[in-house]
């Protein structure tokens, strides 16, 4: 299974929890909204984001419901369910951990 | 998972698992949907539609990758694997048709004859009776050992014991029972008043009779009914409670009906009715119940032990009780060490347990054998399969999951064969357990199938299904797919000894163990149906009757009977008629013993006795009619009466033992327990008395004019036709007297009673040992076809370069019969130990028979020639030109 190698092991996970956290989303407004927040830095490719999505859903964090787009097209809308709300809080701590501790290390490379 | 994990994962995996299609439509719906985006946005961009195309298909890192992504992230690729693998194996077995049906039904067998044994087990030692707190239920194993005891010791151990709660007693009665319009003969217990209050069982309908309505003999003329009899004989009439019935003539009301499934409180006799034991004077035609010498009064007492006390200690305080009434009735009784036994098994539990460890330890032998059977089979087809699954690796499988596929198929194989035995196997318990065996007779087996036999089943299937499943491991786990691939089907058969060989050899040791026994068990019975009984059974009828029935007093009866006799004799045919009191040797495995005493001995103590030998009170023509040879001496005379010194005959045992030898023991005295000195007339020769497995035991038959007894056996010799010698003699003895109740059986007939065990051990036996030849039979064809469909391009250089038949079918099979001769010398000797424990059972069962010997030994032979013989053919087919031109 491929993941975006300029991603962080899990990061994606991250992203997209945060990003259903906001409003349910289909997976082409998913992929827009990721390009939108981060600018271009966050390289994630069309391909590797629809398996993402499916594994969250099996995990229980998001859930799936087939809605009408924007553009009046039956689209698969993700949202985010409790577990995935206590999944996001854990995983967004996790994240400012790691970001601190990675932050140091640099840090202490440049003194 | 959490719980709530759960909730969102479990629907989702279903429904992947199980709408599998549109789940799929869906995954293809959502990303055509970002496909289509993607193309607008390219084609607003000012790309071309076909340009926009390439480009979002591009995007997305190529669409059929990203679907199988999804798959796999569905998490249900566990299920899914194992779902393939079924399919797979499926698919594999329904290719060799023959391998599946051989191997299915070779489990069915042993995993059928493992259920049914287990389902005796269950019936017969697992499961206790059908009564509130089995478990703490005990029997006595009073008196002689067999259980059997007399009332009245009866009376003071359930006054004397500290053990037991409450001690309730029963013993059979055969009686005739007249509901008005059609007399039946019928099988009951007389038990003591308390015996439901001790089971503490509620009836179904009406009340029980209970110790308050004992009031001395005959006090309680009351019935009460089995469920099953009241469904059969009554047909479930509710009126039946309160009717008066007639049993033996005497009228007893019926007062309630037994539960279902309440059979009376012994395994293999199911009584039709129950009545007080202090009424049994009017069914027997004698009193037990101030008869303390005898122990005929009852067959067991039983009881719940009270809370707190071990087996162990009640087992000395009925030892105690046993002592202190020796001590008190010193003439009448001698205490011997008791012990508690497993209330409903008193007196069966020890053949039982022994003949059910016996098909335990055979049935297991046979699974055992099939394990070891398909084990080679399926590492022969491991080894044939060898490219294939070298294939499979070297296109990326794991070795774990080929190993997960073939296990799979074992599963499979296993389940389905254990399915089809189970199948088998309940029919056969069901029917067993409503086997009325022996005519007549309420034996009855009780080993209905329940729950547990299923479980059983399915767990022997697993254990079985991974024991020959893993016998190819290793193969699979060492095998390198570069080599393999390269080399194709290697042509050499290993010179070293494999697991398969071993396999065989053990399955055929096993065969041959199986095949002993049988043939030791069939050996037996055959000879102990020509055996010397001491009497000569054919063409012999008994007519059993009670004279008390009918009113008779005891001085009546020696004149009775003496016109009985006389009517017997005018019987056109009938060349001899004799009579015997109680019952004749062999009959109903019902059999008196009496101390006797040296004629000089003065304490006649039962402790003083010299000897126990079993005693027959018989007629003068007793000997002519039972065909029972006398060796020296005369036998008796009707003038051997009351007013006659005492005589007797003894057997050629009692003699030797007694006085030396047989024609020094005529004329000379002995002593018996009421003092009476005996002088010895005559001497007949050894017989069986009470079983065809009995050593040599010593008899003696004194005159039945000497000691009168109102329930005796006539027997009568003739030359006719049983049929009618039978309706004759009852139309005689009805002239005599209409109300004498009279049963007419053929002596052969009523032996079947003894020889039951032996019948049953050997049938058992014959079935395993068939089981075992078959599957030695397969195990053998197995490994020869295989060898030779193996070594075919090498048979063919061989005869291609001038080989003769014998040498090719050397080299073809020579293996397979040397394992066959190893296996069945081996099998052979441990045969031979294993049927130590059978000559317990089957009487007269030695191993140490030319005749079983040379048996095993050409039933092996036949059993190889006939495996080996179609691929010999196949060998033997074997073109060479073909063959080479074919590689």
């Amino acid at each position: 299974m491929s993941r975006p190698s300029d991603l962080v092991q899990g990061t994606l996970d991250l992203l997209l929890l945060k990003i259903l956290a906001l409003e349910p989303l289909n997976g082409w407004a998913v992929s827009q909204r990721l390009r939108q927040v981060s600018g271009d830095v966050l390289q994630v490719s069309d391909g590797s984001l629809y398996p993402a999505l499916h594994k969250l859903e099996q995990e229980g964090w998001i859930t799936a419901e087939w809605k009408a787009s924007e553009n009046n097209r039956r689209a698969k809308f993700y949202s985010l369910t409790r577990l995935g709300r206590g999944q996001l809080e854990k995983e967004a701590a996790n994240w400012a951990r790691l970001s601190d501790a990675i932050t140091q290390v640099v840090r202490i490379e440049e003194a | 998972m959490r719980m709530e994990q759960w909730f969102y994962a479990v629907p989702l995996r279903l429904r992947s698992l199980f709408s599998r299609r549109q789940v799929e439509q869906e995954l293809d719906e959502e990303l055509q949907y970002h496909l289509e985006r993607k193309i607008e946005e390219y084609t607003s961009q000012g790309l071309t539609p076909e340009q926009a195309r390439h480009a979002a298909l591009r995007s997305m890192d190529g669409l059929t990758q990203r679907k199988e992504e999804c798959r796999d992230m569905r998490g249900v690729n566990a299920i899914d694997n194992t779902v393939r693998d079924v399919r797979y194996s499926l698919r594999v077995l329904a290719k060799s048709p023959a391998f599946t049906i051989v191997a299915i039904v070779t489990l069915a067998l042993a995993i059928g004859a493992n259920a049914v044994v287990f389902g005796i087990v269950n019936g017969l030692v697992l499961r206790p009776l059908n009564v509130p707190r089995a478990e703490s239920l005990w029997g006595t194993e009073y008196g002689d050992g067999s259980g059997w005891q007399s009332y009245p010791n009866y009376v003071d151990l359930r006054d004397r014991n500290r053990s037991f709660d409450a001690l309730a007693a029963f013993k059979f009665v055969f009686i005739g029972l007249d509901t008005g319009k059609d007399p039946a003969l019928a099988t009951g217990f007389a038990t003591s008043g308390n015996y439901f209050e001790v089971l503490g069982i509620r009836p179904y309908l009406g009340r029980f009779f209970r110790s308050s309505d004992e009031r001395g003999p005959n006090s309680a003329p009351y019935v009460v009914l089995t469920w099953a009899y009241w469904h059969t004989r009554f047909h479930e009439d509710r009126g039946v409670v309160g009717r008066t019935i007639r049993l033996d003539k005497h009228p007893f009301t019926v007062i309630g009906v037994a539960p279902p499934g309440f059979q009376g409180t012994l395994l293999f006799v199911a009584p039709d009715f129950f009545m007080p034991i202090v009424n049994q004077e009017q069914v027997d035609g004698g009193s037990v119940l101030n008869a303390r010498g005898s122990n005929g009064g009852v067959f067991e007492a039983f009881g719940h032990l009270r809370p707190g006390v071990t087996p162990a200690q009640a087992i000395a305080d009925v030892n105690a009780v046993g002592a202190y009434l020796a001590k008190t009735y010193p003439k009448e009784f001698g205490h011997k060490k008791c012990s508690l036994s497993r209330q409903g098994l008193t007196s069966f539990g020890g053949p039982v347990r022994a003949f059910v460890g016996g098909l335990m330890l055979l049935a297991g032998l046979i699974l055992l054998g099939a394990c070891a059977n398909l084990g080679s089979l399926f590492a022969a087809r491991a080894a044939d399969r060898s490219r294939e699954v070298a294939l499979r690796l070297a296109l990326g499988a794991s070795r774990q999951r080929i190993l997960r596929q073939l296990l799979t198929e074992a599963v499979l194989i296993s389940l389905a064969g254990s399915a089809a035995g189970l199948l088998g196997s309940v029919g056969l318990l069901r029917w067993l357990s409503v086997w009325q065996p022996i005519p007549g007779v309420a034996v009855h087996v009780p080993v209905a199938p329940d729950a547990t036999i299923y479980v059983v089943a399915l767990v022997l299937a697993l254990v079985s299904g991974f024991l020959f499943g893993i016998v190819p491991i290793r193969q699979v786990l060492r095998a390198d797919p570069y080599e393999i691939v390269k080399a194709g089907p290697t042509g050499t058969a290993g010179r070293r000894i494999t697991v398969r060989d071993t396999l065989l050899a053990v399955q055929i040791a096993i065969c041959a163990v199986l095949v002993t026994s049988s043939l030791v068990a069939v050996r037996g019975l055959v000879r102990s149906l020509d055996s010397n009984f001491g009497f000569e059974p054919r063409n012999t009828m008994l007519a059993s009757t009670n004279l008390a029935m009918a009113g008779y007093s005891a001085g009546e009866v020696p004149a009775m009977q003496r016109r009985m006799i006389d009517a017997m004799e005018t019987i056109p045919g009938v060349e001899r008629v004799g009579l015997v009191n109680a019952y004749p040797p062999l009959v109903y495995a019902a059999a008196a013993r009496a101390n006797v005493f040296k004629e000089e001995a003065t304490d006649l103590r039962p402790s003083n006795a010299a000897a126990m030998p079993y005693r027959y009170d018989v007629s003068p023509d007793y000997f002519l009619a039972a065909g029972t040879v006398l060796l020296a001496g005369r036998s008796f005379s009707w003038h051997d009466d009351n007013t006659a010194p005492p005589v007797a005959v003894v057997n050629r045992g009692f003699a030797a033992a007694f006085f030396g030898s047989v024609t020094s023991a005529v004329g000379r005295y002995y002593k018996l327990q009421d003092g009476r000195r005996v002088q010895v007339v005559g001497v007949a020769a050894d017989g069986k008395y009470m079983s065809l497995t009995e050593d040599q035991q010593p008899a003696m038959f004194l005159p039945a004019l000497q000691t009168p007894a109102t329930a005796f056996y006539l027997v009568v010799r003739s030359s006719r036709n049983p049929e009618h010698l039978a309706a004759a003699m009852r139309s005689k003895l009805r002239e005599l007297d209409a109300g004498l109740p009279v049963a007419t059986h053929s002596w052969n007939s009523l032996l079947e009673v003894v020889l039951f065990p032996s019948r049953v051990a050997t049938m058992a036996l014959g079935i395993l040992g068939a089981m075992g030849a078959m599957l030695a039979m397969t195990g053998i064809f197995g490994m020869a076809a295989y060898s030779v469909s193996r070594r075919k391009r090498e048979l063919g250089i061989r005869m291609a370069l001038g080989a003769q038949r014998r040498q090719v079918l050397g080299a073809a099979l020579g293996r397979a019969v040397k394992l066959l001769a190893f296996g069945s010398a081996a099998g052979l000797l441990l045969g031979m130990l294993a049927s130590r424990v059978l000559a317990s059972i089957v009487y007269q069962a030695t191993p140490h028979d030319p005749l079983v010997l040379a048996g095993v030994v050409v039933a092996m032979l036949l059993l190889g020639l006939s495996a080996t013989w179609i691929p010999a053919q196949r060998a033997l087919a074997i073109d060479p030109l073909r063959l080479l031109r074919e590689e």
